[in-house]
């Protein structure tokens, strides 16, 4: 069998009959990943030990007879902000470069519960704060389709870890486009689940109120199973909604004729790629092919999104980062002489440029005479955001758009730029901010070969109608 | 130019920062450069608009309410372990840079 073509129910059935042992399908990944992974740079840790246990008592089971559960026997890739017991979590910073968790994120947790047989821990952008996982605290991920080009961020890692037959599939985090815009760099479907849907227990904060843990994965199908997997309530986090989680992959199945689908115009202005625009445009056309009613809607206040998002981001992350200090988390400067300076050199020494970037801006709009400029400000245009869509999707089920406004850039092209780079990140935050559902998925390639994406936004908890386009899309592209 | 050199100090100061003075000097020009972009936001009338914090999940709790007001408050009974048990203190104490086994030491906090 080859690694290229395993998906998460191609995997499992082969382990479930016996086809292939789940311990040389992870021998197998881990082969590759020797092979590979020194040009792309996908993983900071494996966690071998871990994998061939969990791959044996999947072995176990199929033997038995028994039915393996969802994710029997899969090899995944876990991005290291989500923290994994006994195995070293470092946010792909140096200040946890020695860091071991206690306990397990809950995602993780469910993941391994559901059978998933974790290889290894992903590089993404230093506390997931980037767009091309050139802030990794430890070294760059290439993206495996143009290793001279960036896999996007801040979940790089675990896009090149899928895209490059390294993992079936993987998880990561998106707090302004972290999972959907590296997918669609990498070429690979990465969903960003509604605000609350899974736990954000055991991932390390950025920004609290922005913060989601998705999946990125080769198919539609894969996303949705892992959702139905991660997803529902936790009482270890207070923001995991209450609510039932309905039945994704039956939601796949359902027809997409008449679905209104919605497309806003200021998705499509200035600064996006020509080639971009037109895959989009085939895209959209290829929907209404499939019976889908396009049907125009306004979103105004789209253009205030990167400014409401470096605010409300910033602000929070200088909150979660202030635990950095010393005192619980391993690093700490040699040689200090008062609790102030430990403090301060150790922080001084274990964050990366743009982490200190972000403290020092969101520590700046939340100091007094400034909150109110800044930080309510943004609240306030948050809102109004929000009331965008909420007016939007009154009218339609979903909405798409481009997911970046180019195709996968150069290593080194924005990294002096730090607004350059947070633009990449200009048709994904608003999705973060109203808390809304987003995933991309491939919809062609540029000249070069470089992959493009198509963002589908849901109605808050409605991934069901999200998917079930995106299945539509993806099987008649 | 709204932020200065010695802004850049006082904020430091607060996160608990040090900053060598390059990167003084490029944080003063980086923060200019992104709040200069972020002062649109002044284009906006937001006088009656509630502010956000955070999403709600009460998405039917009806139309009237906005921002902030939509928030449906957790709440649970403050009970001994209700939701796990607590990590026992040498789980808690692993990371530590440095303990004396039963607390995590750190250097001398008040000076005379």
């Amino acid at each position: 069998m080859e690694l290229h073509q395993l998906t998460i129910d191609t995997a499992r059935s082969a382990v479930q009959s016996r086809q292939v042992t789940a311990l040389a399908l992870a021998e197998s990944h881990y082969a590759r990943i020797a092979k590979e992974d020194a040009r792309i740079g996908a993983y900071l840790t494996l966690c071998k030990e871990r994998a061939l246990e969990q791959a044996d008592r999947m072995d176990r089971m199929a033997a038995e007879g028994k039915t393996l559960p969802p994710l029997g026997g899969v090899p995944v890739a876990v991005k290291d902000v989500m923290s994994t017991r006994g195995v070293r979590t470092t946010a792909a910073s140096k200040i946890l470069q020695h860091y071991i968790p206690p306990y397990d994120c809950t995602a993780v947790a469910r993941m391994e519960a559901a059978g998933a047989v974790i290889l290894g821990k992903t590089n993404c952008d230093e506390f997931a704060m980037g767009s091309s996982n050139e802030n990794s605290g430890f070294h760059p991920v290439h993206n495996p389709r143009d290793l001279t080009r960036v896999p996007g961020g801040s979940s790089g890692g675990s896009a090149a870890a899928v895209a490059a037959d390294m993992a079936v599939m993987a998880l990561g985090s998106d707090t302004g486009g972290s999972i959907r815009q590296p997918a669609s760099f990498c070429g690979v479907v990465g969903l960003m689940p509604t605000y609350g849907r899974v736990s954000r227990y055991g991932l390390i904060a950025f920004a609290s109120s922005l913060d989601h843990i998705g999946p990125l994965t080769k198919t539609v199908k894969d996303a949705a199973i892992v959702l139905g997997t991660i997803a529902g309530r936790d009482p270890m986090d207070s923001t995991s909604a209450d609510l039932p989680v309905p039945d994704y992959q039956a939601a796949l199945e359902q027809p997409v004729r008449g679905m209104k689908v919605g497309v806003a115009k200021e998705y499509f202005g200035e600064g996006l790629d020509d080639e971009v625009r037109q895959s989009v445009e085939s895209a959209i056309d290829k929907l209404r092919s499939l019976g889908c009613e396009i049907t125009p809607v306004s979103l105004p206040h789209t253009s205030y999104a990167i400014p409401t998002y470096y605010i409300i981001a910033t602000a929070e992350a200088s909150a979660n980062l202030a635990r950095y200090d010393g005192v619980r988390y391993t690093s700490r400067a040699s040689g200090v002489k008062s609790l102030s300076e430990m403090y301060r050199r150790t922080r001084d020494e274990g964050f990366g440029a743009e982490v200190k970037r972000r403290i020092m801006l969101g520590t700046y709009a939340l100091s007094a005479g400034y909150y109110e400029a800044y930080y309510l400000k943004a609240q306030k245009v948050r809102t109004l955001l929000t009331r965008d869509f909420e007016e939007a999707f009154r009218k339609v089920d979903a909405i798409v758009t481009p997911t970046s406004p180019t195709a996968a850039f150069r290593l080194g092209d924005k990294s002096n730029d730090p607004l350059a780079m947070y633009l990449a990140d200009i048709y994904t935050v608003t999705a973060d901010l109203v808390g809304i559902p987003g995933i991309s998925i491939p919809c062609g390639e540029t000249k070069t070969k470089l992959p493009i994406g198509l963002q589908i936004l849901g109605k808050h908890f409605d991934e069901s109608t999200m998917l079930r386009l995106a299945h539509a899309y993806e099987q008649a592209a | 130019m709204k932020v200065t050199e010695k802004d850049v100090v006082h904020v430091a100061d607060l996160a608990n920062l040090e900053l060598s003075s390059e990167e003084r000097s490029g944080m003063v020009r980086n923060l200019n450069s992104i709040l200069e972009y972020i002062d649109r936001l002044n284009e906006l009338d937001t006088s009656n608009v509630e502010p956000m914090a955070q999403v709600s999940t009460r998405y039917d709790s009806g139309e009237r309410e906005q921002g902030s007001s939509r928030i449906a408050h957790a709440t649970r009974e403050d009970i001994l372990e209700g939701l796990r048990k607590s990590l026992p203190q040498d789980t808690a104490l692993e990371n530590a840079p440095d303990s004396d086994g039963t607390f995590f030491r750190v250097p001398k906090v008040i000076e005379r």
